[in-house]
């Protein structure tokens, strides 16, 4: 058993997460992406306009009669451009963090395995977005119960579950995003083997969701649309159904996968035969 | 045959049209203290990337401990520490931690003996008492210690240090010399590379020279030293008397600088015989003795003198 941990590199794994959550940027980010349910649903809370259903983003007008949706309408505003800032600042950093510090060559003589090192930097910043989602989603569930009415919740499909089954469909959005993030944080493990300067492969894989999220919403390129890495992205909204509409959730695994398989295999075509200049 | 730790021949690594190292064969005796002696941008460091698997050799080949980099570099690593282009650590955590970290990364340490490894390790260099602190609080020469621990966080067989007393105080150099010499004693081979041929001929029994990615001379210090001619230096008033004598012994040309004459001679000369000989002609003699080669000039000579990058 012991054998088996040390084949898998539990304690490399185990050493990646706590360097990452030693990091005050780690923590400063999870603490934004805890605001944004926060100051969504103060704004809400403050304004005396209440918004007829429809208006506005979609749940929008839910919050305020239930707290629990406080949390899925944060997700909804944060999928374009929040969460995808801090996945490209995460994964982007995994290699050329590395790399920029110099730490990278005394990790490779350590010695490490550089496809094991790969992994490890892959799976470490999935675990962040892990955190992320459940972050924004539990931050959502504590702000939305301090400040409306909770109680059952009335889904789109107009059933009601109880709060208790609420609390499984916010861990079921938080599953779906880090599912939906997954393929973004492949590309940027990619970019991240490209350069010694983390900033650049940060914004450059920010600028790769941002170009997804362009060609998605041209109506011209169709055909591709379902290529997207960011094409399922909203579609968590299937969880709130009953029954759960599964076929988006996955697709949208099947999606990731693919998008992991081939900037897997680019990063460890990449990495494993650069030197180490840096 | 002297058994060797680090061998390699033929080595090569191109970037693009310039040979960064150009088909270097170097060879480290097993427990000897190896300087690798060059100017800035010679190749030194690239080498030791090269070494150390970091970067793939353009042709040529590598042994190290007997076995091949980079195919078995994973079996050969857990028992070489190195110092690469100065140290690099995670500034947000502390010395201890960052110890910690690169252990956690080595697959084949003992994980029992981490915390001792990581203590002996900060107490050699001197550190124990700033294991706590973060690394970005660390002055230059601390993190030099901190690579240092590094590197002897297992027991090794060889150590590949980079310029290792870089940034370091006269009383920090001093003190890495004494623990490069104590690693020596206790029979690990050290391969130094440093621009600093005082540095080298303080601590190395062996040497390579290393000029625009060429190594221009290797082998014992002592040898190396030998290979320049040793020199007679005589101050007398007689100039010209002393050097009709000079010639009638049998020595080459002299030259003369102030009240000195100045020539070559073998490395057995016999300066009390040339000494009676002068008196015996009434030459007056204010000064005389042999001046052993320096190893600098050596240097100098393989190298060359200026001061600019030489590409």
């Amino acid at each position: 058993m012991k054998l088996f941990a040390k084949s898998l590199g539990l304690r490399l794994m185990a050493s990646e997460l706590k360097v990452m959550f030693t990091r005050r940027r780690t923590w400063a980010m999870l603490a934004a992406i805890a605001l944004i349910p926060i100051l969504l649903a103060i704004a809400v809370a403050l304004s005396s306009e209440r918004l007829s259903p429809g208006e506005g983003p979609p749940f929008l007008a839910q919050v305020t009669q239930n707290g629990f949706f406080t949390g899925f309408t944060a997700m909804l505003l944060a999928l374009p451009l929040f969460l995808p800032l801090t996945v490209a600042v995460v994964s982007g950093d995994t290699i050329a963090g590395e790399a920029g510090l110099g730490t990278i060559r005394y990790l490779l003589i350590a010695p490490v395995n550089r496809v094991r090192l790969l992994v490890v930097k892959y799976l470490a910043s999935l675990v962040f977005i892990l955190a992320g989602t459940f972050t924004l989603m539990i931050a959502g569930a504590l702000i939305g119960a301090a400040l409306f009415p909770v109680g059952p919740v009335t889904l789109l499909s107009g059933d009601t579950i109880s709060i208790f089954e609420a609390f499984g469909r916010m861990a079921l959005v938080a599953l779906y995003t880090t599912v939906s993030l997954s393929g973004m944080a492949a590309v940027g493990l990619f970019i991240s083997t490209l350069t010694t300067v983390p900033v650049g492969a940060m914004t450059a894989t920010l600028v790769t969701s941002g170009v997804s999220n362009i060609l998605g919403n041209i109506p011209q390129l169709e055909w591709m649309h379902s290529w997207l890495f960011t094409y399922y992205w909203l579609d968590f909204a299937d969880l709130m159904r009953v029954p759960i509409e599964w076929s988006s959730l996955v697709s949208n695994l099947v999606l990731q996968l693919g998008w992991i398989a081939v900037f897997g295999a680019l990063a460890y075509g990449r990495f494993t035969t650069k030197d180490i200049l840096s | 045959m002297v058994e060797l730790a680090i061998k390699t021949s033929q080595l090569t690594k191109r970037f693009g049209d310039q040979a960064a190292v150009d088909g270097i064969d170097l060879s480290v005796p097993k427990g000897s203290v190896f300087g690798f002696l060059g100017p800035n941008g010679s190749g030194k460091t690239t080498t030791i990337r090269m070494l150390l698997g970091l970067a793939e050799a353009t042709e040529g080949t590598i042994e190290l401990l007997g076995e091949e980099v980079p195919k078995r570099i994973e079996q050969i690593l857990p028992k070489v520490g190195a110092l690469v282009e100065g140290p690099a650590f995670y500034p947000f955590m502390s010395g201890r931690n960052n110890l910690l970290r690169i252990d956690a990364a080595d697959r084949f340490a003992d994980q029992k003996t981490t915390e001792a490894r990581v203590e002996s390790a900060l107490n050699r260099v001197g550190l124990a008492n700033a294991a706590k602190k973060k690394v970005h609080a660390y002055s230059l020469g601390m993190k030099q210690r901190l690579g240092l621990a590094n590197a002897l966080l297992k027991p090794r067989e060889l150590l590949i240090l980079d310029e290792p007393t870089n940034g370091l105080d006269p009383q920090g150099t001093r003190e890495v010399r004494n623990l490069i010499r104590s690693l020596a004693d206790e029979g690990i081979t050290v391969f130094v590379s440093s621009h600093l041929l005082s540095e080298i001929e303080m601590l190395c029994s062996h040497v390579a020279v290393m000029s625009a990615g060429k190594i221009v001379a290797q082998g014992k210090i002592e040898d190396l030293r030998n290979e320049e001619p040793t020199r007679l230096i005589l101050a007398t008033d007689e100039a010209d008397a002393a050097i009709d004598v000079l010639k009638s012994e049998g020595l080459g040309k002299s030259r003369i600088r102030g009240l000195q004459i100045i020539t070559e001679v073998e490395n057995d000369f016999d300066v009390a015989k040339l000494a009676a000989v002068l008196v015996s002609k009434n030459i007056p003699i204010r000064e005389i003795r042999l001046e052993k080669p320096s190893l600098e000039e050596k240097f100098v000579k393989l190298t060359g003198e200026g001061f600019e990058v030489v590409r």
